[in-house]
């Protein structure tokens, strides 16, 4: 943000360091009011503790939550506005926001799938900006931000195995960097503010093309209040080796993060993209709204890998979609854990003959968490191809519901198209569903789907434990086969993190 | 000999329906006991209750192990005492290598760190003397395994953790006749020190040609009916079961098949 500010003219100067006095005075006031209210509720959450609570290690880190501006809670023009003043917008994103924001208030809760009714967009405040600028070196970051991000493992993945990384803590990007070499091919990878900045005909001509704001409720909210996030441009030709990596960490409660991840890989061209979330537990609602949009030019290809771990007060309510030209390809790799609610479906638009999408997703659904998700596929060229592969984990009374489109329209011929899905029940009172939805509109389709819903195999568990493994390493171990296919697309690292992820759910509530 | 294992007048139910109806059984260290009976007698309901397999509740009687009692041990505490029990049926688990498993269970049993070159070394040697491929090593747990290798994964599992006190559930059912041999010969072996016990499970007089058995149990119908040495082995297996019924005034069945 250094040098975005640094452009202002002396007039809006002066204009936002009136609106940042204003707004921190009103935020003193406020900590004052919710220090009160929190202590209140503290007693009364004693009483009514709905998930069920266990200690996640590193991800549960809290910091306290001091920051330099956080707009009130609730969502209406005025708020709207301010987002845009404070990251001094062109007047063309500001419009943007005030359509998507028109858009969202016409727009309802789907009337399917996990109930919403629980969230409240008043008491959800949608930008907070941390006491940070950006950086492009770790040690400039103020100490409390960098130590969560070193605690999560940040800084050292970037030197062992990635050319790039942003991270953003809240509502803004507080880290970017990427190794020179890949600058000098021409890549980008920047904040999204900077990009808006930097690269304005190209913003303008994709943002929003992909992910449309009309889309759903929270498309269009994401849309209207959007912050942070990550914009890549991968030039012609040009094959980015080794990942690059967002990091996506919510500190402060009862809030929204909205990070608009925006990628182009040109013709040719390949990039492996991993995006990371994570957020400590509170009591109060959060609201995850992130949007992606990736396009995939003729013969490119993009791997878009996901590990998501919420905290259980959090609703993911995620978008993620993907245009695929002629004979690109899409590799989504997404692995869900955490949150109370998740909707999370990314979808893959296949345009161009023989482009291609491959999906490979695994979910775990604990106590007290409705985690549906699954992906979309529309075939609209001939001979695209598209492939899904999810596993979801049910335990302690959890719903993991998969739920997908597959369509392929009436000039694309010759198209092929496989879904694999399985659930793995850990007990009796969890649950798995599968709710897919297919169009075919021609005949000259080469279409297979198979689902299959088991619990877990107690002769198997008996079988492990009699050759020492508790209950619970038994149990894992049976999980973590069950969720090897997915592990094995992921980096090593990435692989192990998982793993941990699914003992750590495991141990949460052992039923 | 002091006595390892001790049954006594054991009752073990499934759905309320109770399948063994008061066995006892008593193994001292270095014997060898086979378990022999028509299919359905509740042979292996002894050998996976001994394991505190779910799925069997016990409903009377005790269960010791070196004098102390066991009913209320966990599957994975009895394993740590060691009692080791090889299945029918090994079960598949996808995402782990039977090399990992291995290293991580004999951790687990023993306490102790073991090094990954170290265990390499020994899991190799065990693995030629049953003759199985090098490549197994690298395989997920029993994942696509031929019945042949999955019995002699058992045997290797055994070979591997070392146990005190085997229970082998038809070790040799389902395999050809050099890996009867093999896998009967790698037990000899594994028993010849005289120090750890065995119960075995089986139809075959091949097997225990080689692990000769100091004692037989016949069990009908849920109870221990018949005991004997070698020498009623034999006549079982020329005879069958019919002079037993015989003898304790049950009704004889026809066409049993001894296999």
């Amino acid at each position: 943000m250094s040098n975005l500010i640094s452009n202002l003219t002396s007039d809006q100067n002066v204009k936002q360091q009136d609106t940042k006095r204003i707004l921190a005075k009103k935020a003193a006031e406020r900590e004052v009011l919710k220090e009160n209210r929190r202590k209140e509720r503290a007693e009364k959450l004693k009483e009514r503790t709905y998930v069920e609570e266990f200690d996640r290690g590193v991800y549960d880190i809290k910091n306290p939550n001091t920051y330099e501006i956080m707009l009130k809670k609730g969502l209406n023009e005025e708020i709207v506005r301010e987002i845009s003043s404070i990251k001094n917008e062109p007047d063309w994103m500001l419009e943007k926001r005030l359509a998507a924001l028109k858009i969202y208030h016409k727009l309802k809760n789907p009337n399917w799938g996990p109930d919403l009714s629980e969230l409240n967009m008043d008491e959800i405040a949608t930008y907070i900006r941390p006491k940070a600028q950006m950086e492009s070196n770790w040690q400039e970051v103020p100490d409390e931000i960098r130590r969560t991000f070193e605690l999560l493992g940040i800084p050292e993945a970037e030197l062992d195995y990635l050319s790039g990384v942003g991270a953003q803590y809240d509502s803004e990007v507080v880290y970017h960097n990427m190794k020179d070499y890949l600058a000098l091919q021409g890549v980008v990878y920047t904040d999204f503010e900077s990009a808006v900045e930097q690269y304005p005909e190209i913003i303008q001509e994709y943002f929003g093309t992909c992910l449309k704001p009309n889309l759903h409720r929270y498309s269009a909210l994401h849309y209207a209040v959007w912050s942070g996030g990550s914009y890549v441009y991968v030039p012609e030709g040009v094959h980015v080796d080794i990942p690059l990596q967002s990091y996506f960490r919510m500190n402060a409660p009862g809030a929204g993060q909205f990070e608009h991840t925006l990628i182009i890989v040109e013709k040719g061209g390949s990039l492996h993209f991993i995006e990371g979330c994570s957020a400590p537990r509170y009591n109060t609602i959060n609201l995850h709204a992130g949007g992606v949009e990736l396009f995939v030019k003729e013969g490119a290809k993009l791997r878009y890998s996901t590990i998501e771990n919420w905290s259980r007060n959090m609703y993911n309510l995620n978008s993620k979609r993907a245009i695929v030209e002629k004979d690109g390809v899409i590799e989504w790799i997404s692995g869900s854990f955490g949150s109370r609610v998740s909707m999370l479906y990314p979808a893959s638009i296949l345009i161009g003959e023989g482009a291609r999408s491959e999906f490979t997703g695994i979910t775990f659904a604990g106590a007290g968490q409705t985690l549906d998700t699954g992906a979309q596929v529309v075939h609209k060229a001939p001979h695209t191809y598209s492939t899904v592969e999810t596993k979801s984990i049910s335990k302690g009374g959890g719903k993991a519901i998969y739920r997908s489109l597959v369509q392929v329209d009436e000039g694309a011929y010759g198209c092929k198209s496989n879904t694999d899905c399985q659930s793995l029940m850990l007990d009796a009172q969890s649950r798995g569903d599968t709710i897919p939805t297919i169009i075919l509109k021609n005949d000259d389709v080469d279409f297979g789907h198979e689902a299959k819903i088991g619990r877990i195999d107690d002769q198997a568990i008996f079988y492990l434990m009699s050759r020492g493994l508790s209950e619970e390493d038994a149990k894992a171990m049976i999980v973590r086969g069950f969720a090897e296919p997915v592990a094995k697309e992921l980096p090593l690292e990435y692989a192990v993190e998982m793993n941990e992820l699914i003992n750590l759910e495991l141990k949460g509530a052992i039923g | 000999m002091s006595v390892m294992l001790e049954v006594s007048d054991l009752k073990v139910a499934v759905d309320d329906v109770e399948i063994l109806q008061g066995v006892d059984l008593e193994i001292r260290r270095g014997e060898v006991h086979v378990l022999m009976g028509p299919n359905g007698a509740g042979k292996s309901t002894l050998a996976r209750t001994i394991m505190a397999d779910p799925q069997f509740e016990q409903v009377e009687g005790d269960i010791y192990f070196e004098g102390e009692n066991i009913n209320d041990f966990s599957t994975d505490e009895r394993a740590k005492l060691g009692i080791f029990l090889t299945f029918q049926n090994p079960l598949e688990v996808a995402g782990i290598s039977v090399e990992d498993f291995l290293r991580t269970t004999k951790m687990e049993l023993t306490g102790e760190d073991i090094s990954i070159i170290k265990f390499k070394r020994e899991l190799q040697g065990h693995m030629q003397d049953l003759d199985l491929n090098q490549i197994y090593a690298e395989r997920y747990l029993n994942v696509g395994f031929s019945g042949g290798e999955k019995k002699k994964g058992e045997i290797l599992q055994m070979s591997v953790l070392n146990p005190d006190l085997v229970m082998l559930d038809e070790p040799d059912s389902g395999l050809d006749v050099d890996a009867v041999r093999i896998v009967s010969q790698t037990v000899a072996d594994f028993l010849s020190d005289k120090k750890k016990s065995c119960l075995i499970i089986t139809h075959h007089s091949v097997i225990l040609e080689s692990v000769k058995p100091d004692f037989a149990h016949i069990l009908i119908d849920g109870k221990i009916v018949k005991r004997g040495g070698p020498e009623l082995i034999e006549r079982v297996n020329n005879e069958g079961y019919n002079w037993i019924r015989e003898e304790l005034g049950l009704e004889k069945v026809h066409d049993e098949v001894l296999d």
